[in-house]
């Protein structure tokens, strides 16, 4: 579990929102098993996915684009495969064989020593098994360009002196699908934007101070943690009942029955969350500290999820409900934001689409 | 199939802190590898095992630790590879770093000689309006020491860090022949001339244990002699380390061996008389065990030394 949503939560629950939390983005190739990514270099240096019959099934789906349609096309293609009996155990498969063992050396020399280390596969000799796997969130705590996650204008509600830059922020760059490195984006032009406001706005403040009550919330909850007697569940337990709920019913397809039902069971992991007990007392390094902690801050990302997918009556980008598989513009072209209350549900607003330069078209492929 | 693991762990708030090794039997399967089955460990049978971890794919650098007694990436090692004449895993925090607890390691002291070589690029010249653009071909060579994810698996393993913890160790170095071999970087005079001191690129002893190691392939070692035979290209002020090096040479040129004594003398210099008779007791230990030639301390060529001579005729007339 390398990103658990903590800067998201920490933000939630201090008051900023969240926006187009709905937006999870599938990669189209992850390692069978373990899950670890195959980058798109594969594909663009020209490997195939094919299915059990050794298809190139990508052309009943993007017979023009191919394997090089858009992250969430060729997840669906190939989710639809795999559903539909044309995989391999749980798979498709990428086919490299083509491109020669010089090539994909040189070119795709990462993915090949993973090929081999994790999976015991010769790329050159043998195609990989691959599935889709959750990847990115397009959604995040909502910043303007400066990285500020609240509006000095007053058009949203926000935190001000909060500074968000990353995955963890979202300014709308990447609308409901990233497209391939463009993450580095938000770390490098972003991150730079933000670290410089956010010097400035320091400058120009006050500093500030943390009443005790904030602080002792936090301690209070970390003390519970240790003090808590031992039961039968575990935090791991939770972690996984709580991944394979998101990914069943929020993952390449959705539905309103299914999305309805991962919200049914939301309240049921929050509950076991709010009794487990940790076994590490200790108060150095404490790892499974951490990953208690972190559980509550994916549970807070997977309600915001999950409100925005059921939300959102349409199919957008990486949000793609079967039960209403068209775009909306005329209705869903906006925003959601999520706010936190701690006292009850939470409350959504709307933002428009701010349009520039490059008018929403119809995907064809 | 059950594997034990036998693990060092270390919990710095018991009464008495002292590390120990605690067992764990592990049913696992071909393809775990020794990370998946510290964190099947940590899930099903001891919560409190603590080990850093994230990426599970040798991206991160983050589960550096040693298997077997060798630094490694616990994510990127099969258990069924890790051989032991007692059938069990080994798993021991990284070497040559304090142990904050278990298998985790401070590595505040890893990432300052990281930063004591500055890096980052530093060119020279007018700033250009868009990047500084370097060609595939003139960055190809620097692909495998830019590979390098700073996991500590070489500083852990470093035989000269054991004894000499001034040294600033391989992945620094490699860290700062990275910059020197690039194109576009500006300071290579400055970044060696900072590297000719004690503590620097002379301390590596050459045993290899970081190329050994490497989980990326970043090969250190030979990096640290890249960026010695620079430093004596570029003229910086000769030191015991590069007198050694280049006596070395020069002897062997002469004598076809190695000529302990006259070795010594010239790294040296006579003016070291203190260093030279330091190494006096260890010379009459030498001599005690028989570990000195017959024909005495002083060695003459050996025969057919014209053809070694020719060696270095050819080596030095390549283009």
């Amino acid at each position: 579990m390398i990103c658990t949503g903590d800067g998201m939560a920490l933000a939630f629950r201090a008051g900023a929102p969240l926006m187009d939390m709905e937006m999870v983005q599938y990669h189209p190739t992850t390692l069978k098993g373990k899950g670890l990514l195959i980058t798109e270099a594969a594909r663009g240096e020209g490997a195939y996915l094919i299915n059990s019959d050794g298809e190139r099934f990508m052309e009943q789906y993007a017979p023009n684009m191919m394997e090089l349609a858009s992250r969430d096309v060729v997840s669906r293609a190939a989710q639809i495969e795999i559903n539909e009996g044309r995989g391999v155990n749980g798979c498709v498969l990428l086919d490299c064989r083509h491109l020669g063992k010089r090539v994909i050396q040189e070119r795709l020399g990462q993915i090949f020593e993973e090929a081999k280390t994790f999976a015991n596969i010769d790329l050159s000799e043998e195609p990989i098994p691959i599935r889709p796997g959750m990847h990115y969130s397009m959604g995040g705590i909502k910043t303007d360009v400066e990285g500020r996650c609240w509006d000095p204008q007053g058009g949203w509600k926000g935190v001000p002196g909060l500074f968000a830059a990353g995955e963890t922020a979202c300014l709308s760059l990447h609308g409901g699908n990233r497209l391939g490195a463009n993450s580095l984006l938000d770390t490098v032009v972003f991150g730079r934007r933000a670290g410089a406001c956010a010097a400035a706005y320091a400058q120009s403040v006050e500093e500030p101070r943390v009443s005790d009550s904030v602080s002792g919330n936090d301690h209070n909850m970390v003390q519970e943690f240790l003090k808590r007697k031992a039961n039968s569940d575990a935090v791991a337990a939770i972690r996984l009942d709580l991944g394979v709920n998101m990914n069943t019913h929020l993952g390449v397809f959705r539905d309103q029955e299914g999305m309805e039902e991962a919200q049914r069971m939301l309240p049921t992991f929050r509950d076991r969350w709010s009794r487990v007990a940790i076994q590490d007392k200790g108060r150095v390094f404490n790892t499974s500290l951490v990953q208690a902690l972190e559980l509550g801050m994916m549970l807070d990302c997977a309600e915001t999820i999950v409100l925005g997918g059921l939300t959102r009556m349409e199919s957008r980008g990486a949000h793609f409900r079967t039960d209403c598989i068209q775009r909306d513009d005329e209705h869903w072209l906006k925003h959601i934001l999520i706010y936190h209350n701690p006292d009850g549900l939470s409350r959504m607003d709307y933002l428009p689409v701010k349009i520039t330069r490059w008018k929403p078209q119809v995907r064809v492929y | 199939m059950p594997i034990t693991f036998r693990i060092k762990r270390f919990n710095p708030e018991s009464e008495s802190p002292q590390s120990y090794f605690q067992e764990y039997e592990l049913e696992t399967e071909r393809s775990d590898t020794v990370l998946d089955a510290l964190i099947k460990i940590r899930e099903s049978i001891d919560e409190s095992l603590t080990l850093r971890c994230s990426c599970r794919g040798a991206i991160c650098g983050s589960c550096g630790m040693r298997l077997n007694g060798h630094a490694a990436l616990a994510c990127k090692t099969k258990v069924v590879f890790l051989e032991s004449p007692d059938g069990m895993v080994h798993v021991e925090p990284m070497n040559n770093m304090p142990v904050i607890k278990d298998l985790v390691t401070d590595m505040g002291g890893f990432w300052d000689k990281i930063r004591q070589v500055q890096p980052w690029l530093q060119p020279a010249g007018p700033v250009p309006k868009a990047e500084y653009i370097a060609s595939p071909e003139s960055m190809n060579h620097l692909t495998g020491v830019m590979g390098c994810i700073m996991c500590g698996a070489c500083v852990s393993d470093c035989a000269a860090l054991e004894v000499d913890h001034q040294f600033i160790g391989p992945a620094a170095l490699a860290k700062a022949y990275r910059f020197v071999a690039d194109p576009r970087d500006g300071a290579s005079d400055s970044r060696l001339l900072a590297l000719n001191t004690p503590g620097g690129m002379w301390d590596c002893t050459r045993c290899m244990e970081c190329i050994e190691v490497c989980p990326k392939d970043v090969g250190a070692m030979d990096r640290i002699m890249v960026l010695r035979a620079k430093g004596i290209d570029q003229g910086v002020p000769s030191t015991c380390g590069s007198r050694h090096a280049e006596v070395f040479a020069d002897l062997i040129e002469q004598k076809g061996r190695l000529d302990e004594p006259l070795l010594a003398m010239r790294t040296f210099g006579l003016r070291n008389i203190g260093q030279m008779l330091s190494f006096l007791p260890m010379t009459l230990r030498a001599m005690v065990r028989g570990k000195l030639p017959k024909s005495g301390p002083l060695h003459h060529a050996i025969p057919g030394i014209d053809r070694i001579r020719s060696l270095f005729r050819h080596i030095r007339n390549l283009p």
